[in-house]
C-alpha cells in the first residue's frame, strides 16, 4: 500500500494530466457525427504521431551504434505516422469542403 | 569570471527549456483545440491543420531545446535525415493511395506510431543494460519502459494484420480456440510485467534476454489478436489499436516527463477508446464480445437458405427506376472496391433529370470504416443531403419504389432482426426489405464479408443482377440516356 501512494505522489503530476486528459478525450468526442467518424480517428491517429518526440530524444541522446539504427527507424516510423495521418485526413476532409461549397 | 559563465550557462538553459515547455504547451492545446474542431464538419479540415501545426512546434521545441542532464540533442543531421524520409515516403504513400483504400492506410500509419513507442522503451533498456549498474526494476519508470513496449508491439502487429486483412492479403482465422489462445496471451504478457517488475534492483543487462522475450510475445499476441476478427468488426479494431498507440506514445511522456507526449497520447487513448465505443453501438454489440470474437461462433439457426434467386435485366431495371417516384441506393463495399461511385452518381443525376427522387442510405459501418462511404461518395460530388444515415432512411423506406442495393450484404441482411441465432442478431441494418421493389447488385451468390446468408436475396420483392458494380453501373447509365 505504501508503495502505491509513494507511486502516487512521485509521479502526482503526471496522474494529474492523465487523469484529465481522459475526461478531455472523452468530453471533446462524445457529440461527433457519424460522417465524421473515419477523418476523427484518422486525424487522431496522426496525433499519437507524438511519440516521435520520444523517438527524436532517444535518438538525440544515442551514443552506440545499435541505439542510433534503432533510434533513427524510430524518428522515421514516427515521421510516417505523424505526415501519413495528417496528410490523409486533409485528403479526406478536402472531399467534405469542396461538397459543402457547392 | 567562472561564476558568471555559470550564471549564464542556468539562465540559458533555462530561457531554452521554458521555451520548450511553452511550445508543449501550446501543442498541447492545439491537439486538442484540432480534435474538437474535428468532430464538426464545418470547421473539420482547420481543425486538422491545427494539429499538424502543434505537431511541428512540438518537433522542432524538442529539437532545439531539449536537455537531457543538460546535454542538448545530438545527432542532428541523422534525426533531419530520418524525418526528411519519413516525410517524403509518408506524404508520397498518403497521396497516391486510393480512397477505397483509406482504411487500411490508417492502420499501416498507426502501426509505424506503435513500432515507434515498441523502439522507444527498447532503446531506453538497452542504454540500461549497458551502464551496468544495478536498477529498480519496480520503478514506474520501468513500468513505463515495459507498458510502452508491450502496447506499442501489440498495436504494431495487430495494426499490420488488420492491413493485410483490408488489403486482402491476410485471410481470418475463426477458430474458436483462438479466443482461449489469446487470453493465454494475455495472462502471458501479464504474468511477464509482475514477474519483471518484481525482481527489486538488479543488473538491467541480466534482464535483457527476458525483454526481448516478452518482446516476441507482444508481437505475437498482436498478430493472434487480431486474426480471429474479420468482416465489420475489422473499423472497431482499426479504432481500438489506434487508442492503444495513444496510449504506447503517453507511456515514452511518462518515461522523459514529457508533457506533449503525455497529452497527445492520453488524448487519443481515451477519445479512441469512446470512438470504439460509438461504433460498437453503431453495431449494437459490446466491445468485450468484438475483442473475444464471438463472429462465426455458433451456426445461425436459419442456417442454409432455400429459395429462388430472380435476376432483372438491366433494361427492365432502368425502366423500373426511369418511372418510380422514389429510389434508394444503399451503397457497400462492393460499390467501393470496383470505384463506381462516379457511374453511381452518374445514374442518380440522369434519374433527377427524369423526376425521380434520389437518396443514399448509408449504414454506419457500410464500407470498411465507420464514415468510410461517405468519404467515398464525397468524393464523386454527390451531394449532402442525398445522404441519409439509415435510422433516418427506414421510416421512409415504405414509400420507397425501387432500393438499390449496390455491393452491400450484410447491413440489408433481415437475420439482424428476424434470427436471433445470427452473428449479427440487433445489428441496425437498412430496412430494404420494406421498399416495394428490391434490386440486389452483386458480383456473384457469394456471401458477404461477415460471411452469413442473406435471406433478403430470395425475397419475393428482390431481383437480383450480377456482375461487376462499375460495369453494371455503366450499362444502366446507358440504358437510361436511351430512354
Amino acid at each position: 500500500m505504501d508503495s502505491v501512494l509513494e507511486f502516487f505522489y512521485v509521479h502526482r503530476e503526471a496522474i494529474f494530466i492523465v487523469v484529465l486528459s481522459i475526461f478531455l478525450g472523452i468530453e471533446v468526442i462524445s457529440h461527433v457525427p457519424a460522417i465524421l467518424h473515419t477523418p476523427l480517428m484518422s486525424g487522431a491517429n496522426a496525433i499519437h504521431g507524438v511519440v516521435i518526440i520520444g523517438a527524436i530524444i532517444v535518438m538525440g541522446h544515442a551514443h552506440d551504434t545499435l541505439s542510433i539504427i534503432l533510434g533513427f527507424l524510430a524518428v522515421v516510423l514516427g515521421t510516417l505516422n505523424v505526415v501519413g495521418g495528417f496528410v490523409v485526413t486533409d485528403r479526406m476532409l478536402e472531399m467534405f469542403k469542396k461538397k459543402t461549397k457547392k | 569570471m567562472d561564476t558568471l559563465i555559470e550564471i549564464t550557462k542556468v539562465i540559458s538553459f533555462t530561457l531554452g527549456g521554458s521555451i520548450l515547455e511553452v511550445s508543449y504547451l501550446i501543442a498541447s492545446v492545439l491537439f486538442i483545440i484540432g480534435l474538437k474542431m474535428l468532430s464538426h464538419p464545418d470547421t473539420a479540415r482547420r481543425g486538422n491543420l491545427w494539429a499538424a501545426l502543434g505537431m511541428s512546434l512540438a518537433i522542432l521545441a524538442t529539437i532545439l531545446f531539449h536537455r537531457m542532464d543538460g546535454e542538448p540533442i545530438g545527432n542532428i543531421g541523422l534525426i533531419v535525415l530520418a524525418i526528411a524520409l519519413g516525410t517524403l515516403i509518408g506524404w508520397l504513400i498518403a497521396v497516391k493511395v486510393k480512397m477505397t483504400a483509406m482504411p487500411q492506410l490508417v492502420s499501416f500509419f498507426n502501426g509505424m506510431g506503435g513500432a515507434a513507442a515498441a523502439l522507444i522503451s527498447l532503446i531506453e533498456f538497452q542504454h540500461l543494460a549497458r551502464l551496468g549498474e544495478p536498477v529498480n526494476m519496480g520503478s514506474g519508470f520501468m513500468l513505463a519502459i515495459l507498458l510502452g513496449l508491450m502496447i506499442g508491439s501489440v498495436s504494431f502487429a495487430g495494426s499490420m494484420v488488420a492491413f493485410g486483412k483490408l488489403d486482402g492479403r491476410v485471410g481470418d482465422i475463426r477458430n474458436p480456440v483462438m479466443r482461449y489462445i489469446n487470453i493465454a496471451f494475455m495472462v502471458v504478457l501479464t504474468a511477464f510485467v509482475v514477474f519483471l517488475m518484481t525482481r527489486g534492483s538488479v543488473e538491467a543487462g541480466a534482464m535483457l534476454p527476458y525483454l526481448y522475450l516478452f518482446f516476441a510475445i507482444a508481437l505475437i499476441y498482436g498478430v493472434s489478436f487480431v486474426m480471429p476478427i474479420g468482416g465489420a468488426d475489422m473499423p472497431v479494431v482499426i479504432s481500438l489499436l489506434n487508442s492503444f498507440t495513444g496510449v504506447a506514445a503517453a507511456m515514452g511522456g511518462f518515461l522523459y516527463s514529457n508533457q506533449a507526449m503525455l497529452t497527445g497520447g492520453i488524448l487519443v487513448g481515451s477519445a479512441g477508446t469512446i470512438l470504439t465505443v460509438l461504433m460498437c453501438k453503431a453495431m449494437n454489440r459490446s466491445l468485450l464480445n468484438v475483442i473475444v470474437g464471438a463472429f462465426g461462433g455458433g451456426p445461425s439457426a436459419a442456417g442454409q437458405e432455400d429459395g429462388t434467386i430472380r435476376e432483372i435485366s438491366v433494361s427492365d431495371l432502368a425502366v423500373l427506376m426511369a418511372y418510380s417516384r422514389k429510389v434508394v441506393v444503399v451503397p457497400g463495399y462492393g460499390l467501393a472496391v470496383a470505384q463506381a461511385q462516379h457511374l453511381c452518381h452518374e445514374m442518380d443525376k440522369i434519374l433527377e433529370e427524369k423526376g425521380v427522387e434520389v437518396k443514399y442510405a448509408i449504414h454506419p459501418v457500410a464500407g470498411r470504416m465507420p464514415g468510410h462511404m461517405n468519404v467515398l461518395l464525397a468524393e464523386a460530388d454527390v451531394p449532402y443531403e442525398k445522404l441519409v444515415e439509415s435510422d433516418d432512411a427506414n421510416p421512409d423506406m415504405p414509400n420507397t419504389d425501387v432500393v438499390i442495393v449496390i455491393g452491400a450484404n450484410d447491413v440489408v441482411n433481415p437475420a439482424a432482426e428476424d434470427d436471433p441465432g445470427s452473428p449479427i442478431y440487433g445489428m441496425p441494418i437498412v430496412k430494404a426489405r420494406d421498399a416495394r421493389n428490391i434490386v440486389v447488385m452483386k458480383r456473384g451468390m457469394g456471401k458477404g464479408y461477415a460471411a452469413i446468408e442473406n435471406s433478403l436475396f430470395f425475397h419475393d420483392k428482390t431481383r437480383m443482377l450480377f456482375g461487376d458494380a462499375k460495369g453494371s453501373l455503366q450499362k444502366i447509365v446507358n440504358e437510361l440516356k436511351a430512354l
